[in-house]
Order: structure tokens, then sequence, then C-alpha cells
């Protein structure tokens, strides 16, 4: 009972993490029907900006005594500024010129940036894997034979708190609103006076920065980053967006969360080989029993 | 009549590509005729996942998978079978064409059932979601092989002797195979079949009216589509000692997309052009080794932007000949 309690407790700490990058998709194919592959690169960055941020600010230099909360607040929102502004310049540089082409030409346009993120990072950061710095000192206590650490509470706290953030904005906001109607019908919010160019900025700007912070919770989380994260947690993440129904806001925390579960009940009770594809295989059931996600709505097809 | 000129044809091809072959192992050295091979390659790969990313319009990023089980399944069981074919027909050359030829086809057979498998439950979803799946399968392909212990898990599969793998694969099977595929992959398109795949990429719905069996038809050229990928995993296979998992990552399925993109999207030739350009660009690169890809990933966002229907768009490179000879013609 209690691995099982453990195992529940890593997957929800993995989940969050996944969640804060899917409400990235999910908020991106709800108003541009692109799935933006380089998501997962703007993870990928994320990560080594708080990377870069806490090793500035001399992270090694506090010792046991760890690092002042402020400064590591002032890292968190350091690598989500960064974050936003590269996911900006990539809506203006790649996504707006091909907006209204077919399809496929935004689709293939954003494997092509995912790619050149990747890539540029292995250039710029070396290929090779580094230790995350010790922003957070691990404290580790036990809670009815269950170890809990204070990394993961911390992983689920800050998710939390970002994503009761999110959904205060998108809800209670000016931008917020404008969001949703441009989610709704791209033309009739144009009509109403949207500056609809505006919020996909915006839109852009905020999954960015989530994912920013899902970055710094992973590299605390997983110990390691390199250059290449982006690609199979990004994936994960938008599975996760596609389980909860891709689109929907509140889909995207449930699938994160849920996908994090059951990475980490294989792992545990399957084996840790298959911890990789268990994702690929709820996508293709999901797809196949209810390609809408557990919280979509059935659109029409239109002609 | 017809059937004469054709086996003429055939024949006249197989003794140039012959001759060839024996002029090529001659002249070049190693370094380029690898390159040969790969560009060979290339086209199967380009030609056959242009019949369903560009032809049918749907769109396949993980067909690394498919030419995965095509060079595992070749490779395993051209292995297994090699001594017994020799045991009928007395080891040699003949032997080890004949095993050869049939480890290709058992590889393909492998791959489009495993194109079967994956198609027919994902070629219902329309276009990006298809795209998603057909990656996750071709990482969970990856994953299967990672962690297959009979076929030397991540370390690879090296055959039976510390040898490795017989190096059967050269020009003369690879170039005929490529011709072949080439040819039938032809016929397909410009067939009633492959009219109907064309209007499945045009408009699915309206085609669904006009009575076409969608669904079936996107499966069979799926299907195909992933047995090329085989045949090609096949040749690869027997190109070098051993085959790993790593060699058929996510990066092995962008690379063949890209094939297709930069020729065009629904032109044979097209893909021709780009799984050639692909592989001699790809080995001229190697010496700025890590600046390799991130020209790459920038050439295809400049396509994107620039021309996105590729070199050749969906149009044949003779048809564009003759139409820009026509033109000149009514010029003067």
């Amino acid at each position: 009972m209690s691995t099982f309690l453990q195992q529940v407790l890593n997957g929800l700490s993995l989940g969050s993490i996944y969640a804060l990058i899917a409400l990235g998709y999910t908020m991106v194919y709800g108003i541009l029907k692109l799935i933006n592959f380089a998501h997962g690169e703007v993870f990928m960055i994320g990560a080594y900006a708080g990377y870069f941020g806490a090793v500035g600010l001399g992270v090694e230099g506090y010792g046991a005594a760890g690092f002042p909360l402020y400064l590591a607040l002032v890292v968190l929102v350091f690598a989500m500024v960064v974050a936003a502004l590269l996911g900006v310049s990539i809506e203006f540089l790649a996504y707006r010129p091909v907006r209204s082409a077919p399809r496929l030409t935004p689709l293939i346009t954003a494997i092509g940036v995912s790619l050149f993120l990747q890539n540029a990072a292995m250039l710029a950061f070396s290929p090779n894997p580094r230790p995350y710095p010790p922003i957070l000192r691990e404290v580790r206590f036990e809670l009815g034979g269950v170890i809990v650490t204070n990394v993961k509470l911390t992983i689920f706290v800050v998710a939390i708190g970002l994503m009761a953030g999110l959904s205060w904005f998108i809800q209670r906001t000016w931008t917020g609103k404008a969001m949703r109607a441009v989610a709704t019908n791209l033309d009739a919010a144009r009509l109403m006076g949207i500056d609809t160019d505006r919020i996909i900025r915006a839109t852009f700007a905020v999954g960015s920065a989530l994912a920013a912070a899902g970055g710094i919770l992973f590299g605390l989380d997983q110990i390691m980053i390199n250059p290449l994260m982006g690609m199979l947690t990004g994936l994960k993440a938008f599975v996760a967006a596609v389980l909860g129904g891709i689109g929907n806001v509140r889909g995207a925390v449930l699938g994160g969360l849920l996908i994090g579960l059951a990475e980490q009940l294989t792992a545990g009770y399957l084996s840790p080989d298959y911890r990789d594809a268990i994702t690929f295989v709820i996508l293709i059931i999901i797809l196949i029993l209810r390609p809408e996600g557990l919280l979509g709505v059935v659109r029409p097809e239109k002609v | 009549m017809q059937l004469v000129r054709r086996s003429a044809i055939a024949v006249a091809l197989g003794v140039s590509l012959y001759a060839l072959q024996l002029w090529l192992a001659d002249g070049l050295i190693e370094y380029v005729q690898r390159i040969v091979l790969l560009a060979g390659i290339n086209v199967i790969l380009a030609v056959g996942l242009n019949l369903i990313n560009g032809t049918t319009g749907q769109f396949s990023i993980g067909h690394a998978g498919f030419m995965a089980v095509g060079a595992y399944g070749a490779a395993f069981f051209g292995v297994k079978l090699g001594p017994i074919i020799s045991g009928v027909i007395g080891a040699g050359a003949l032997a080890d064409g004949v095993t050869f030829n049939v480890a290709l086809l058992i590889g393909a057979v492998l791959a489009g059932l495993a194109g079967l498998l994956v198609g027919a439950p994902s070629l219902r979803l329309r276009g990006d979601y298809l795209a998603v799946v057909t990656l996750g399968f071709g990482e969970i392909i990856r994953i299967s092989f990672n962690n297959a212990h009979f076929l030397g898990a991540a370390t690879g599969y090296f055959g039976d002797t510390p040898a490795g793998l017989p190096a059967y694969t050269s020009f003369f099977w690879v170039y005929g195979w490529a011709i072949a595929i080439v040819i039938l992959i032809r016929n397909l398109t410009f067939s009633q079949t492959g009219r109907s795949l064309t209007a499945i990429r045009e408009d699915e719905i309206a085609a669904e009216a006009m009575a076409t069996p969608t669904t079936r038809l996107k499966v069979l050229a799926f299907s195909l589509s992933a047995a090329s990928a085989g045949i090609a995993g096949g040749l690869f296979a027997y190109m070098q000692s051993g085959i790993r998992p790593e060699d058929f990552r996510f990066d092995k399925s962008i690379d063949m997309v890209v094939m297709v993109i930069i020729g065009g999207l629904g032109s044979i030739s097209g893909a021709i052009v780009g799984g050639v350009f692909v592989a001699v660009t790809l080995e001229l690169m190697r010496d700025l080794q890590q600046f390799r890809l991130v020209l790459y990933a920038l050439l295809l966002i400049v396509i994107m932007l620039v021309r996105p229907e590729g070199l050749l768009g969906s149009r044949e490179l003779p048809e564009l000949i003759r139409s820009r000879l026509g033109r000149a013609k009514v010029s003067k």
C-alpha cells in the first residue's frame, strides 16, 4: 500500500508539470488549431533560463543554508519572461506568416522550429546533460510509510498556484475574456473590435511562461536537464492535452495529472522500460474511443 | 507484344544496372559509394512516404518505425533463412541473392502489416492528429526494439556471427528495388485508385459523397507506404554490419518528411529529387557536424515560408519540362 501511495505521490507531482506544459498546447490549439510542436522546446529553454538565472545569482555559494526564497522567485520570474519572449518571437517570425496557409504548412513550420531550437540549444549549451542547481535543498520526511520531499510538495504547490492564477486570468480579466472569444470564433471576435493579433501574442506569452515554470520544476524533480528533454516531455504534455480534450483548459490539467500517474504506475508495477510507451498507448486508445477527449465537446464537421 | 517489349526493357535495365555496379565498384571510393547507396534508399523512402503524405494528403511523421520493422525483419529472417536456402540450392552468389530478396520481402510484408495495424484505427482521424499518432507509434516501435532481447535490445542486432550481417546491399539491388517501387507507385498514382487517393486529399467529404471508400483506400495507401519503408529498411540493414534502435529515431522520420517536402508534396519526381538531395547535402554537411541540423531545420522553415509547395509543387518533372518547352514554342 505504501509503495502504491508513493507512486501516486510521484505521479501527481510529475503530472502537475505535464499539466503546466499541456496548458500551452491547449491554449494555442484552441485559438489557432495548430499543434505548436515547438512548445516542448520552449519548456526546455525555460529550464535552461532557470539554470543560468540561478547560477548567475550565485546559487552554489549558499551551500547548506539554501537558496533564499525571494531569489528562487526571481529565477522563476526570469525564466518565465525569457520563455514568454521566445514564444512571442516564434509566433511572430514563424507562425504568423503561414497563419492563413493550408493546415499542413504551419504544422511543418512548427516541426522545423522545434528542430531548430533543439539543435541551436545543443550548440549553445552543449549536448551533455547538466545537473540542475540546488534552487531548493531537498528535505525528506516520512509520512505513514511514504517518503515525501519538500521538492515534490513545492512542485505540486507551485503548479497548482500557477494554474489557479491562469484560471483567474482567463475568467476575470479583459484579456482572458478576449482569449475565450477568439477561441470560440476568431472572425466574430475581430468584428467585435478585439485585436486578435494581440490576443494571439498574449496566448503564446502566457502558455510559454507556464512551460518555463514547468521547465524549472522538471529540473528540480529530475535533477538533470539536457537540450533534447523538450521532445519527449513535450509530446507527453501534448498527449495530456488531447486526453483532457484539446482546447479545454481544465481538461489539460486533468490530462496532465492522469498521464503523470499512468507513467509512474507503469514504471513502478510493469517495467521502467515502458514508462514512455504508456503515454502513446493512452493517446491511441483515447483517439479511437473518444477523439474529443475526456472533457471535450463533439463538434460536427463543417463542409 | 507489349509483354515482350516490357521484359526487354526490364532485362536491358538489369544489365545496365549491373554494368554500372561493376564500373562504380571499380571507379569510386567507398565513401562516395555509400552516398550513392544511401541516395537510392532515400528515393525508396521518399517515394513511399509521398504516396501517403503527398498523394493522399494524410500526414505521417513516424515512418522511421516502419523502416525499423522492415530492417529488423529482413535482418532477422535473412540470418535465419540464409543457411536453409544455401542448403537447398548450394552456397554461393545465387543463394545470397535469393536469401537477400526473400528477407527484404519478409521485411516489407511485416512493415506493411505494421502499417495496417497502425493505419486501420488511426486513419479515421484527420490531419494533425494523425501526425501525432504516427509519431507515437514510431516511438513505441523503437522502444519495443530497444527492449526486444532476442534482437539485441539497445546494443542492436548483428546477426548470429561476430562478423555481423552479410553485406548483401549493392548498387544493383538498391537501384533495382528503387526503380521497381517507383514504377509500382507511379502506376498506382495514375490509376483509378490513385485518382481516388487524390480526391481524398482534395476534399475527403466530397470524395466520400461520391462513394469513394475513403478509409479503406487510406489504409491501403498507408500500408503500401509502410511496406516500401520496410524495403528501404532492409536495404539499409544489410549496408552495415548491424542495426540499432537509435538508427530509427524521430529524426529519421523527419528526414523523410524533409525529402518529400523539398521535392514538393504529391510529386513522385519531386520525391526522387528530394531523396537524392537530402542524401547528398547531409553528407556534404558532415564536416559542419554540429551546425548540420540547425541549417537543416532553418531550411525546412524557410521552404515553408517562401515556397510551401516545394520545388516542384505537385507536378511531375516530365510534365514540367513539356510545359516549359510548349511555352517556348508559343512565344516564338
